[in-house]
């Protein structure tokens, strides 16, 4: 091999192990790891299924906060949700239908939200505001209308 | 190395009489269906980013998403596949000596396979019956004409892959201890790595298929998704492939230079064929069911395939250089001016070549777990396949035309059409970047992908976007400019220019170049390894899914 090839190489498996290791101490070590939850449900019985029977917003602890929610063709349940800033909260979110993704415009929720599966991600807004939330993943002909908004006071 | 005529006229007496004329056919009948479908699956472009941006409203038989779906489909699809196939074939044929007449067959087997395939999917979806978009994600329910449409795609492609795999066994029989010509190779890999990245997809849509129908009640929702983006981003890098089979081998000979090292390119194609298939899984970075660690274990094996991308890049350059470097080009940069800028031939890959700086590093922020949840499903991401494929591949496959269509059809490029490729050329680029650049910008700000015109009842965050969808319309509009104009060349260089014998450019290697080794060519044993990574890859989330699977789903329509 060409000396300058070796050099360029050796130069590019280092930057992509650094690489590698930057993501891996971000994801384990700080927790900043993607949404991964893994427990599942029956997807034609969520209505009937704790805690999906009562969507809502739950207040677990000194400003924390859990929003038990559920996405169907088109829309959030429940819709416009309130919290304090500073308020941490956690998102549990299941499809009744089809997939969806689970969206706040402006900060980094962002979650794939599956038939079948139950999916958490948690998120400290610290910015009061009026957040928009999507859906982000296309779920029908009204797929551009599935919206809400949360408001952090 | 070339070889004395004298040898030529024994191996290969068909090599020095041009194309073969029955070869020449079925690439042209494959172009003819890939430019085609260019110029339907571009206006259908233009057509969402028009309403996209809310300066078009459509009629009431015509949604958004049908368009959307049959966009994705006959582009990424269709026309890739076509084209692919009809440059492949040609190049395979060319550096072999002619096709076996069975293998001629199976390639027209493949034509009409594809061909019916693509009338039964376009059909429904025209009916509104498969507004599910290019990934079909299940529990969304097309009609089954639609997956049964999409299997006879895939049996075309794998016919044109079997018919590939009995050529090369029929060559290396009767050219035992030589290593086989660069292209034929590279065709080769791309077959293979088209073959089994398409083995888990059709799985996928063999049980869609019955549930469609109502035979069976429910499905399994993330086995089906884990399925198709074993295949969805591996025909990425299937492209991928194909355009880097031009640049290694063509682009030395156009531009008066040598190949850096045909060792090094081989070495390149299988990395690429052995790591590929798991690059896809990280599509699934923010989906619930698949635990961390293994989203961790394939953000390795996804940034691992950047590092034959990363050789390619310096092999490529080096060719660059030496080539300006012949013809005087002086001190550091000197070299880089003195490249046939004005050729077109040269000019549409190398802006392909420089487009996958940003098209890569894009990936690797994409495929790096906790950034991906930043631009998951928003208008990044669909920046980012626009500059890859739209730009890496397509303009390389734009580039490409301009000698391989007066190959096949015994014309010349003439300077008017030389002319007009590099108009083509910059108006697709400026048109990306404009697109592109748009794209990205809006995607960090949030804008979803896959979304028609919508304010969201006016909220304040999704009217900040509507500026950046004008300039993604605007860029769309010279898009499709620069598809008419292509459309247009391929097809005048196909019927009308004038007549003449054009080259298949191959390059040849440095005198002093190594001698390629003949263990490159054991393809046994790169499948082995291809199917151990998938394995280590794959094994243990499917399982998962399948042991821990929730009920399935039943088959839903909410369009």
């Amino acid at each position: 091999m060409h000396r300058l090839e070796e050099i360029w190489l050796g130069l590019s498996a280092g930057v992509l192990v650094l690489f590698m290791v930057i993501v891996g101490y971000q994801a384990f070590a700080l927790g900043m790891g993607p949404p991964s939850h893994k427990e599942t449900i029956d997807p034609q019985k969520v209505d009937q299924t704790e805690p999906f029977d009562k969507p809502g917003v739950y207040e677990t602890g000194e400003n924390e906060y859990e929003v038990v929610m559920t996405l169907q063709a088109f829309g959030f349940t429940p819709n416009d949700i309130e919290v304090p800033a500073g308020a941490e909260v956690t998102f549990t979110m299941t499809s009744k239908d089809v997939s969806h993704g689970f969206q706040v415009a402006g900060t980094n929720i962002n979650a794939m939200v599956m038939p079948g599966h139950i999916q958490e991600i948690t998120h400290t807004f610290e910015e009061p505001g009026n957040y928009l939330v999507l859906c982000n993943e296309y779920c029908g002909s009204g797929h551009q209308l599935m919206s809400t908004e949360i408001t952090v006071k | 190395m070339a070889k004395p005529l004298k040898d030529i006229i024994r191996d290969d007496p068909k090599k020095t009489l041009g194309v073969t004329p029955e070869d020449a056919k079925i690439s042209k009948a494959y172009l003819s269906v890939a430019f085609i479908t260019l110029l339907v699956g571009g206006l259908l472009g233009l057509v969402q980013g028009l309403e996209r941006a809310g300066l078009l409203e459509l009629p009431a038989w015509l949604n958004y998403y049908q368009v959307l779906t049959a966009h994705g489909i006959l582009l990424i699809l269709i026309f890739t596949a076509a084209f692919s196939i009809g440059y492949l074939y040609a190049g395979f044929s060319h550096t072999i000596g002619g096709l076996l007449p069975k293998v001629r067959k199976m390639a027209w087997a493949g034509f009409s396979l594809i061909l019916v395939g693509v009338a039964l999917v376009v059909a429904t979806i025209l009916m509104n019956e498969a507004s599910v978009l290019y990934t079909f994600y299940p529990p969304l329910a097309a009609s089954p004409v639609f997956y049964i449409g999409l299997v006879f795609v895939v049996l075309g492609i794998w016919s044109c892959a079997l018919g590939v795999f009995i050529n090369y066994h029929h060559w290396r029989k009767n050219h035992r201890g030589e290593v086989t010509p660069l292209f034929a190779f590279f065709t080769m890999g791309v077959f293979i790595l088209w073959f089994f990245g398409s083995l888990g997809v059709t799985i996928e849509v063999l049980t869609l298929i019955p549930w469609s129908m109502g035979w069976k009640e429910t499905i399994n929702v993330m086995v089906s998704r884990t399925l198709f983006w074993s295949f969805g981003h591996t025909l990425v890098n299937v492209w991928y492939i194909i355009a880097t089979s031009a640049w290694y081998v063509t682009i030395p000979k156009i531009i008066g230079g040598k190949i850096f090292s045909d060792k090094l390119a081989r070495v390149v194609v299988i990395m690429l064929v052995i790591l590929n298939i798991p690059g896809g899984f990280h599509h699934q970075i923010i989906d619930p069911g698949i635990s961390e660690t293994v989203k961790f274990l394939h953000v390795f094996m996804s940034v691992s395939i950047a590092f034959p991308s990363l050789m390619t890049a310096f092999a490529m350059f080096a060719v660059f250089e030496r080539a300006g470097r012949k013809k005087g080009g002086k001190g550091l940069f000197g070299w880089f001016t003195k490249l046939p800028w004005g050729d077109v031939r040269f000019l549409a890959p190398m802006v392909a070549m420089i487009a996958f700086i940003p098209g890569g590093a894009g990936g690797l922020i994409n495929t790096s777990n906790q950034m991906n949840q930043v631009i998951h499903n928003t208008m990044w991401v669909v920046g980012h396949f626009h500059i890859t494929v739209g730009v890496t591949a397509v303009l390389t496959f734009f580039g490409i035309c301009y000698w391989l269509v007066p190959y096949i059809s015994k014309r010349q490029l003439t300077p008017q059409m030389n002319k007009l490729g590099i108009i083509q050329t910059i108006v697709w680029t400026v048109g990306m970047i404009l697109m592109s650049g748009s794209q990205h910008m809006v995607g960090l700000l949030g804008d979803p992908r896959r979304t028609s015109y919508t304010t969201y009842g006016d909220h304040e965050t999704a009217l900040g976007w509507i500026p950046y969808e004008y300039v993604m319309a605007f860029g769309a509009t010279l898009l499709l400019l620069g598809i008419i104009i292509q459309v247009y060349a391929v097809f005048n260089m196909m019927f009308l220019a004038t007549k003449g014998e054009s080259e298949f450019p191959i390059g040849e290697v440095e005198i002093n170049a190594e001698n390629t080794p003949l263990w490159t060519e054991r393809w046994s044993l790169w499948i082995i390894l291809l199917l151990m990574v998938v394995a280590m890859a794959y094994v243990v989330p499917i399982v998962d899914f399948v042991v821990n699977a929730p009920p399935g789903s039943p088959p839903i329509k909410t369009w």
